[in-house]
């Protein structure tokens, strides 16, 4: 017995756990510019090493001369591939089973390929030694546009051609020309066919969704120290998945895992970039071996824009049917998809497009098919998964640009063509066309809640009259109404079918709860920005009964870490954060058998309220987590181990698939295709919702990326594979004063399968966006004739697109 | 991106600046704020052995509004303009346009004499210059000179000033009437897709004077001296501004970049300079 | 290395000697050699903003200022502009407002709304969106940035209020 004074309501709120908005640990020191970022690290003696990289986009290498780039002051080595070669380092695997150079063997295959690594004792002598190296280049033919790489008679990669000229399987199967690099598909090609040639209504479109990049403001990096004394390697770097780049690392240079130590500071955003193994943390390692010393490697923001991990490039054709009052009876998607010089898509292994096969989108199709080949041109290697999981911005965009087409098809309004088409909320657990099992949805309640608060109905008479308005020529300015309707699948992933070069997507948490009731908790994830310190703390608090405040979470070095496959693809709050709520419970376990012990009852008599157990029916009779904690470590317990820790790996059953209606009000200027976004209505459901200010940070993060890349945003080649969008002064990253302030909203409905209900929030903003922005600008010509236009939507394409309606002869 | 070495030079007066220029010739160039300069030395697309840091040179970084004269030092940078209370009442389109360049940080930086003198086509003071009829001050060792804006740009980075010649300072009449500075960009920090800089002088209604000049439409500032014309005489009625939009597009010769093709530039060219003239036109 | 020379700079109010090679570029000045490596490198073009430090009362992108032009001058940097025992207000507002997330852009965008805030002490959300224009933030959408900046001018009018 004894007295407690604070009320329930108090002792859960200074737990600070799920569901309040708890401000964030990291802030304190990232305010006082004491955050600690892989380009802050200086290490005694440390090199500087950097890359001479090639000017063109398809060229052999006739020579390297190095001779005069070692006479530069400070300059120590040159690496090429030929130094390399011997050490098995030359090439690496890639994500998705393909070879990449580490240096140019023989050839580069795109512009700023990287051909040399000088290591120099400071960046000064780098930059100079790069100057002097001389590489003597033979042009040839450059290939930018897939569709002439799959009937050129170039080849782009002579090691995947037999010397009889066959060409032997990729990672993904059967390839089909030399520059081809799978196919792949899903879905019932022959029923959807006949499906769509039998239908009463079919919107055919093709689509480009361009080349982009995920360009976080902090460049990627590595620094490597090898203790030649000790045989470790100690890698610090730009790493979303610290763990992986340990084993690729462990494999490539065949040092023991044991030996290889890997550590992701702090990162400065991520966004997919920093998801891949790039050839500059391979030649820090190398530098560092043959050096003896450790050697730092920072990209610039050329590099970084021009070689490290673009996203996108895929070409999709569509044809959608339906019947003649709307409901859609069938779906096919066909993807060229640019891969680049390497095939280097960050995708697990099973899925060479990503999840492209999520493209039914939030829709009951009955009937769907879905085909993408992969191509190797002259561009930059990546397409990784930028602000969304795996391939599911395409997908989502490529859904819901056929909604807007198949409306104007059937003349119908585009919201309610999505109302009768969406699964209704009893068919969840919902199994699509194309594989998915979608684990929970309300749609219909989200989308009504998003109309009704836009007052959706008021909006398109506005628009209506504004279009007589611009017929009478009393304006130049049209309204774009832009809707999306989307779901994601995130939280890879279940291992049976989920893996990257052969390492399960599981993650982990690993809990260690000290004897005066505070604790430390490790996982396998790593932040770069969604503040995990804080928001997995919370739910350990809601989970243990010990105050947030009270937890520290470590994530990014494999020494302390358990195992896990990082943070991508919103997979942190599925897999991680359901790892972290299993060990809390195996903690919460254990607490309870010895709360029972030291009450004097059994285990069957105590219940977890809130921060403590109580004897039921008894509340008076309780002990506090923080006096669990303590009698765990320093009271011998009968039957029970001292200490009071917890691991848990988890394996997600399932994907989640976290949705969202979204709205945006556009004001476009027709005669110089300049946007103004009036309003933008964002409404996620992401399941439980662990941290209200974070998820709305989230949201607003992931609208602006989206508003970039669907307003401006490219990674743009000329003919000759130039990059023409290298710097920020062209690659378009809108500042506070391009980006309009964002009304934010949900709904929640909890995963069925995850142990909090959480789904994932991270990238939905993203992968809702892209279509919200690009179909409201589109949706402003359609009482025009206007179909289709691809993104970027720009202020040169928007004009281009009111020109060729005839908009500019009416003024 | 690391530029390469070089030998640096702060001089505090212009003589001590003219003799590094006399000895070093082609390899010598003089930086003001350096937010041109220095990136282009940092991509290694300019080399530089010499330089020459103008900010200790005394005498470069005044504003004077004397009368009806107008007299801005090289070293004004154009967050002085925007901030100079005497200047704007006198000259107000140069705040306005100031306020048009770059982001606040470079507005601390990038000087008048700096965005004047490179010859860089994007920069927006050489056309606003042109509309004023502004004079250029250059110095050299066989001492000073006085350019028209109006004849000052051969073609990209190609100006009437030696390169042993410094350019110190700008004068113009304060001008009359309305104003406007009209610039399309993609967003904050791009340069202009189009601009336009309008002065107008109005007597009851009639425009009876007009001066007009584009940027970033050609590999110079463009003054269209037939534009203004057009306006003159008339109300400034859709009659003259469409006169005067076509003479505009006679002038300029724009190129295709990421910002567009020619058809598109052209088309907004005279947008902007329907809407610029409009806003003078108002204000005058 | 050649061709270096003697520099004197004032860093958050320490007075600092050393001599480098004129082209070292401000930023790495800053980070590298006196390690104060709150300011950081995000385009080196001058269009992030990551690198804003306050040069003699101007905000200035470090990343495009040679040490040779900043010879002599007092510089102040996000280190110098609150401790742990004495937060900005601004720093406050940060982390109260959730102005930030991944923390990269943030000593710059901190250390810029200093200035914007001593030239504009009642800014409207017009004039922080064009006064911060200068710096990027890829996370955080500024929403929540602007809502920081308003957030520690009141506080900051309202302490100056109080005091007079």
């Amino acid at each position: 017995m004894k007295d407690d004074v604070t009320s329930r309501e108090e002792r859960v709120e200074n737990l600070k756990g799920m569901g309040c908005s708890r401000k964030r640990v990291e802030d304190a020191r990232f305010t006082q510019g004491k955050g600690n970022y892989v380009d802050d690290i200086k290490l005694d003696g440390m090199l500087f090493g950097d890359f001479v990289r090639s000017p063109y986009a398809h060229a052999r290498i006739k020579n390297i001369d190095t001779s005069a780039a070692l006479e530069v002051p400070g300059v120590l080595a040159v690496l090429t591939a030929k130094d390399l070669e011997p050490l098995g380092l030359h090439w690496m695997p890639t994500l998705a089973g393909d070879k990449q150079m580490v240096l140019a063997d023989g050839k580069v295959l795109f512009q700023g390929q990287e051909v040399a690594f000088v290591v120099a004792e400071d960046r000064y002598a780098a930059a100079d030694g790069i100057e002097a190296v001389e590489v003597d280049y033979e042009e040839l033919p450059v290939i930018v546009d897939p569709f002439e790489a799959l009937t050129s008679d170039v080849v782009l990669r002579e090691d995947l051609v037999a010397e009889d000229g066959s060409l032997p399987d990729g990672a993904h199967g059967p390839r089909k020309h030399h520059n081809h690099i799978f196919t792949w598909e899903a879905g019932d090609k022959d029923p959807t066919f006949d499906t769509i040639d039998a239908a009463e209504v079919v919107a055919e479109e093709t689509m480009y969704y361009h080349r982009t990049h995920p360009c976080p403001l902090e460049t990627c990096g590595s620094v490597a120290s090898m203790d030649k004394v000790n045989g470790k390697l100690t890698l610090w770097g730009t790493f979303q998945a610290p763990h992986a780049i340990r084993t690729v690392v462990s494999l490539i240079s065949g040092i023991e895992e044991h030996n290889i130590r890997v550590i992701s500071p702090d990162i400065g955003g991520g966004f997919g970039n920093k998801v891949g193994a790039y050839p500059g943390y391979v030649c820090t390692v190398v530098a560092s071996i043959v050096t003896g010393k450790p050697v730092k490697w920072i990209e610039d923001r050329m590099d970084n824009l021009m070689t490290t991990a673009f996203a996108r490039d895929y070409w999709m054709k569509g044809r959608i049917s339906a019947t003649k009052d709307g409901k859609i009876t069938g779906l096919h998607c066909h993807v060229t998809a640019d891969h680049g010089g390497f095939d280097a898509c960050a995708d697990p292994t099973k899925f060479p497009a990503g999840f492209m096969n999520i493209c039914t989108g939030s829709y009951d199709i009955p009937t769907a098919y879905l085909e993408v080949d992969g191509v190797y041109t002259n561009k930059a290697p990546g397409g990784v998964s930028y602000r969304c999981s795996f391939r599911v911005t395409e997908a989502v965009y490529f859904i819901e640009r056929m909604i807007e087409v198949l409306a104007i098809e059937l003349n119908m309004d585009a919201a309610e063509l999505r109302r009768i088409n969406f699964i209704r909320k009893e068919q969840f657990p919902y199994t699509a066309a194309l594989g998915w099992e979608y684990d929970s949805g309300d749609y219909h309640t989200a989308w009504d809640k998003a109309l009704s608060t836009v007052d959706y109905d008021g909006l398109r008479a506005e628009q209506a009259e504004r279009v007589e308005a611009f017929k009478r020529g009393e304006t130049r300015s049209l309204m774009g109404i832009g809707l999306s309707f989307f779901t994601e699948i995130v939280g890879a992933g279940p291992v049976k079918n989920c893996d990257i070069l052969g390492l399960g997507m599981f993650d982990s948490c690993e809990i260690r709860i000290h004897p005066t009731g505070s604790a430390i908790a490790r996982l396998g994830t790593i932040s770069q920005g969604q503040g995990h310190a804080t928001t997995f703390a919370q739910i350990l608090a809601s989970e243990i009964g010990l105050p947030a405040d009270s937890i520290t979470i470590e994530e990014g070095d494999t020494d302390t870490a358990p195992y896990g496959l990082g943070t991508y693809g919103s997979r942190s709050t599925p897999v991680a954060g359901a790892a972290t709520a299993m060990a809390g419970r195996k903690i919460r376990a254990k607490a309870q058998m010895i709360a029972a012990y030291l009450l004097e009852v059994h285990d069957d008599d105590v219940e977890f309220d809130v921060d403590r157990f109580v004897v039921k029916g008894a509340p008076e009779r309780f002990k506090t987590m923080k006096e669990i904690a303590f009698a765990a470590y320093n009271q011998a317990i009968p039957g029970i181990e001292p200490g009071l820790e917890a691991v848990s790996y988890y394996d997600p059953p399932n994907m989640t698939y976290p949705f969202g209606a979204y709205v945006c009000v556009m004001d476009i200027d027709v005669d110089t295709g300049v946007t103004d976004i009036r309003r933008f209505y964002a409404l996620d459901d992401c399941g439980t919702r662990i941290n209200p200010m974070i998820i709305e940070g989230q949201v607003h993060g992931g609208l602006t990326e989206a508003l970039a890349v669907a307003l401006g945003q490219e990674i743009a080649y000329d003919d000759m594979g130039n990059v023409k969008t290298g710097t920020l002064m062209d690659f378009f990253l809108p500042t506070a004063w391009e980006v309009p302030n964002y009304e934010t909203d949900y709904t929640v409905t909890p995963s069925p399968h995850h142990p909090i209900g959480a789904k994932g929030v991270g990238e939905s903003p993203h992968v809702g966006g892209v279509p919200c922005f690009s179909n409201a600008v589109q949706d402003a010509f359609r009482a025009f004739g206007l179909r289709h236009t691809n993104m970027p939507h720009d202020h040169w394409r928007i004009w281009k697109t009111a020109n060729e309606l005839g908009l500019h002869d009416m003024s | 991106m690391i530029p390469a070495a070089f030998e640096y030079y702060r001089p505090k007066d212009m003589d001590g600046v003219l003799s590094i220029l006399a000895e070093h010739g082609d390899d010598a160039r003089v930086m003001a704020g350096g937010h041109s300069l220095i990136p282009m030395m940092k991509l290694r697309m300019a080399d530089v052995p010499h330089l020459i840091d103008l900010q200790d040179v005394a005498g470069l970084s005044g504003i004077e509004v004397d009368g009806g004269q107008i007299r801005i030092g090289a070293m004004v940078t154009q967050h002085d303009i925007i901030d100079h209370a005497d200047l704007t009442a006198a000259a107000p389109i140069l705040r306005e346009a100031a306020l048009q360049i770059a982001d606040p940080q470079v507005r601390y930086m990038g000087t008048v004499g700096g965005n004047v003198a490179n010859g860089d086509p994007g920069n927006d003071m050489p056309g606003l210059m042109q509309c004023l009829d502004a004079q250029f001050t250059v110095v050299g060792t066989d001492g000073e000179r006085t350019i028209a804006a109006r004849d000052f740009y051969e073609a990209a980075y190609m100006t009437a000033r030696e390169d042993e010649e410094v350019l110190t300072s700008v004068t113009f009449a304060a001008p009359k009437g309305g104003y406007a500075y009209e610039k399309q960009k993609r967003k904050i920090g791009d340069y202009a897709t189009a601009a336009a800089a309008v002065q107008i002088v109005r007597d009851g209604d009639i425009c009876t004077e007009a001066s007009i000049a584009m940027t970033n439409l050609s590999d110079t500032p463009i003054y269209s001296e037939a534009a203004g014309a057009a306006l003159i005489g008339t109300m400034v009625d859709a009659a003259a501004l469409t006169a005067a939009v076509n003479a505009m597009l006679g002038d300029i010769d724009p190129t295709e970049d990421n910002r567009g093709p020619i058809a598109f530039k052209k088309h907004v060219a005279g947008v902007i300079l329907r809407r610029a003239i409009e806003r003078a036109w108002s204000r005058a | 290395m050649s061709n270096k020379q003697h520099y004197k700079l004032t860093v958050n109010g320490k007075q600092e000697e050393f001599l480098a090679e004129p082209r070292e570029l401000l930023i790495y000045t800053l980070r590298e050699r006196l390690n104060i490596t709150g300011p950081h490198i995000g385009c080196e073009t001058s269009h992030c903003g990551a690198c804003t430090v306050t040069i003699d009362g101007k905000s200035v992108k470090a990343c495009t200022m040679f040490v040779a032009q900043a010879d002599g001058k007092d510089i102040t940097t996000i280190e110098g502009i609150g401790n742990p025992d004495a937060l900005h207000p601004l720093q406050t507002a940060f982390k109260e407002h959730h102005g930030l997330q991944c923390g990269y852009c943030t000593p710059g965008m901190i250390t810029r709304a200093t200035k914007l805030l001593e030239e504009n002490p009642t800014p409207t959300e017009e004039d922080i969106r064009f006064g911060m224009a200068g710096n990027i933030c890829r996370c955080t959408g500024y929403q929540n940035i602007v809502k920081s900046i308003q957030a520690a001018a009141a506080e900051m009018n309202a302490a100056k209020e109080a005091a007079e």
